[in-house]
């Protein structure tokens, strides 16, 4: 340990403006927690109109309208926004910003990031975004309203619009500057002796969900200047000639084009989706491992996938444009690349699956999350694939069939891999364990809740009821059979969010009350585990880590230890 | 522990970590970019044929020509000036560093003089899909201009310093804004062919 380290740093270096990726990493995680119960909110209220049509909402119902009924314009925005803050303000930045800054580092061995002032900067810009989109709903035109996918011609003449795309563009700067950041930093500082083929599986993930980011997220930042400049300068990119509306004809040049800004979208959006799998996938992995005491199944085949997967996800974006009437000769190229896509996504859950062969599993609370995370995901993969061909997708298209998927993907399957994650790495973030008690008393009820919210979604959704409808598809003969279950699916939303108050309390509790534990809880073999717990301020370890085996070597047989740890050199 | 290969090359991967930050930062650029021409020719191919060509007979060539050899000798200044660093030379660095800035200095303000004799003639980038495009591109490449403007004065004088105590790393800052000042250069190259040839 050198000197530099043992000066005092004052309250604003060492917790507003850090260099330090691992209070970079804790600061990406509180704001993005935040923004879960936020995003998680606004939701419960939708489902109150939802389940009881232009009833009064309870406790809340003051600020959506008056009389407490949520009016419909406000439901437009409360679902816009719904998307935007999960997605860009929720699981990316705790799936990347979150667990890619505080574990990178520490599972490659090394003392920071590559860049620890960029890292702060893409912290704020982060921080900046979300300001600005929470500011949104306070201004005098209200959220925007246009839905997450912000189409136009809606998205370039709905008012609310234009702070959405600003707030937009610091979000899509932070994840830039953040996967940069993240590429460079498992390319250049691994330790000694990590070569890729030792990297844990979880860095894999991150390298890979990185790059998507880099090349993903400018195109959309593309596609934001352009919506931007539709609304603030009166360009027509979006607008086609002889737009009518409400009787009148659109004082604009025309001779844009809607078709080119869902081109743009979902050119990030598809690889989007894979940004908030990936490292799902990744910190399933590392507490799979350790559960089950046994090497991955297939580490190379993981490794292979993933990059595969990464590749993949650039050729498949129009298969959400089924419905465009862009031609069928499109549609199949889509259709092909998206079931081309589905392959490697089952390698890696089969791999998964396969690892708990044999094994005498650990049921502890993370390990519990991991577990549950194989077969939701299972169900929205495998929910996915009618979606993905051109024929059935016509009838599916923009039904509850569709948010029902890709919640199964997000929902019970991401949310439920960073649970895992949160207790399984909180011993080396403080020192001390997570309740156990409370951690099973979260699993349970969430896994119970979360396929009463999404599972109905899939029998509306084939019965064909729209899923932008403020009444929930009342007014639709076709929906009738079906609209009891919405009563269910809110009831059970809010059950869920009860059932996240022990998560809450264990959190704070096991702060200054758990178990005390010392740098490896767990008995694992990768490196973070190496450092004292929690990682020392800047440079983690007390020495540089040198790493001598694989990432997993768990059970070798002959051994005196179920585990042998990365740094252990081999004898001989 | 400080951070390992800030300076000197990392021995398997051949690079330091700032090299790799910022050809990382130029694909996501060239994605930028990418996303933008893709929308020039997704908006000529829906306008009537001939229309792009037609409305594009309104920009000034000869000031674009001069425009695109003045940021191509900004960027041979630029290589000329990291060079100089190579070869100890600080004097002549601070001279080429000089020669970058006017010449981006001249290349803005001849874009100004095109900008407002369009503004004059009433046109504007909602006349027509095209000028849209035109503006929007070249206002974007403008304020990548500006920013390696601001970096690059940073460097010319008051970041100069850094020379006395680290000139290794001096230099690679040099060579790093030079490569984003090469590919802001190569935006250009792209842009005056689409948009004013064309």
């Amino acid at each position: 340990m050198n000197a530099h380290s043992h000066h005092e740093e004052s309250f604003f270096r060492k917790y507003i403006w850090s260099t330090d990726h691992k209070i970079i990493g804790l600061q990406y995680g509180l704001t993005a927690l935040l923004f879960l119960s936020v995003g998680f909110f606004l939701m419960m209220v939708m489902r109150w109109q939802l389940a009881y049509p232009e009833t009064p909402i309870p406790f809340v119902g003051s600020f959506f309208g008056e009389d407490g009924i949520l009016l419909p314009e406000i439901y437009n925005s409360l679902g816009a926004m719904h998307g935007t803050i999960m997605i860009f303000l929720g699981v990316v930045p705790l799936a990347v910003g979150a667990f890619g800054n505080y574990l990178v580092p520490l599972q490659i061995g090394a003392p920071d990031m590559a860049f620890p002032k960029l890292n702060a900067t893409s912290y704020w810009s982060y921080f900046i975004g979300g300001v600005i989109m929470m500011g949104s709903f306070f201004s005098e035109e209200g959220a925007a309203r246009s839905g997450w996918t912000s189409y136009p011609p809606l998205a370039d003449i709905e008012v609310g619009q234009t702070i959405w795309l600003i707030g937009m563009v610091f979000l899509i700067t932070s994840s830039l500057l953040g996967s940069i950041n993240i590429i460079t930093t498992i390319v250049q500082l691994r330790a000694p002796g990590l070569t890729w083929s030792r990297l844990p599986f979880f860095v894999w993930t991150q390298l890979v969900t990185s790059f998507l980011l880099v090349l993903a997220f400018p195109p959309l930042e593309a596609a934001a200047v352009l919506q931007l400049m539709d609304r603030v300068a009166s360009t027509s990119f979006f607008l086609p000639s002889g737009l009518v509306i409400s009787g009148e004809a659109l004082a604009v040049s025309g001779g844009g084009s809607p078709l080119l800004w869902q081109h743009l979208f979902w050119f990030l959006a598809h690889p989007e989706v894979y940004v908030l799998i990936l490292p799902a996938m990744g910190i399933v992995s590392e507490v799979l491992a350790n559960n089950t005491r046994k090497p991955l199944w297939g580490y190379n085949s993981l490794v292979y996938s993933v990059i595969f997967l990464g590749f993949m996800s650039f050729v498949v974006w129009a298969h959400h444009m089924f419905l465009t009437g862009m031609g069928t000769a499109m549609s199949s190229f889509f259709q092909i690349t998206t079931m081309i896509i589905s392959i490697p996504s089952v390698i890696i859950l089969s791999a998964l699956l396969i690892s708990l062969w044999g094994a005498s599993i650990r049921f502890n609370t993370p390990m519990l999350f991991a577990l549950a995370f194989l077969p939701m995901f299972g169900i929205g993969g495998l929910t996915g694939l009618p979606l993905g061909m051109a024929a059935s997708d016509i009838y599916l298209h923009d039904t509850y069939y569709v948010i029902g998927h890709f919640h199964y993907v997000v929902a019970p399957g991401t949310i439920f891999a960073l649970f895992a994650g949160i207790y399984y790495w909180y011993p080396k973030i403080t020192g001390r364990r997570m309740n156990e008690g409370l951690g099973q008393l979260h699993f349970w009820p969430s896994l119970l809740f979360m396929n009463g919210v999404f599972m109905p979604m899939f029998i509306q959704g084939l019965a064909g009821v729209s899923r932008r409808l403020w009444d929930g598809g009342l007014e639709y003969a076709h929906a009738a059979g079906v609209l009891q279950w919405n009563e269910f699916m809110s009831i059970s939303a809010w059950l869920l969010g009860i059932s996240q108050i022990p998560f809450i309390i264990n959190i704070f509790y096991s702060l200054k009350r758990g178990e005390k534990v010392d740098r490896n809880p767990w008995e694992a073999t990768t490196l973070e585990w190496a450092a004292p717990s929690p990682p020392l301020p800047h440079i983690n370890f007390e020495t540089l880590p040198e790493v001598h085996r694989e990432a997993y070597e768990y059970s070798v047989p002959g051994r005196n230890r179920d585990f042998t740890p990365q740094t252990e050199p081999k004898k001989g | 522990m400080e951070i390992p290969y800030t300076v000197d090359e990392r021995p398997d991967t051949g690079i330091y970590n700032a090299k790799l930050g910022i050809w990382l930062f130029l694909a996501s650029e060239v994605m930028l970019f990418g996303g933008l021409f893709s929308a020039y020719v997704f908006l000529r191919l829906g306008a009537p044929v001939g229309a792009f060509h037609e409305w594009g007979q309104e920009l000034n060539v000869p000031l674009a020509t001069l425009n695109t050899l003045i940021l191509i000798s900004s960027s041979m200044t630029m290589v000329m000036s990291w060079v100089s660093l190579k070869m100890n030379d600080f004097k002549k660095f601070k001279l080429y560093m000089a020669l970058t800035l006017l010449c981006a200095l001249c290349f803005l303000v001849i874009k100004y003089l095109e900008y407002s004799a369009k503004i004059h003639h009433h046109i504007y980038p909602s006349t027509n899909t095209f000028y849209a495009i035109y503006f929007t591109l070249t206002g974007l490449h403008g304020l990548h201009i500006i920013g390696g403007m601001v970096v690059l004065f940073y460097l010319w004088v008051p970041g100069s310093n850094m020379w006395n105590t680290k000139p290794e790393q001096f230099t690679n800052r040099i060579e790093i804004v030079g490569l984003y000042w090469h590919f802001v250069d190569l935006v250009w190259i792209f842009l005056f062919p689409i948009l004013y040839l064309l």
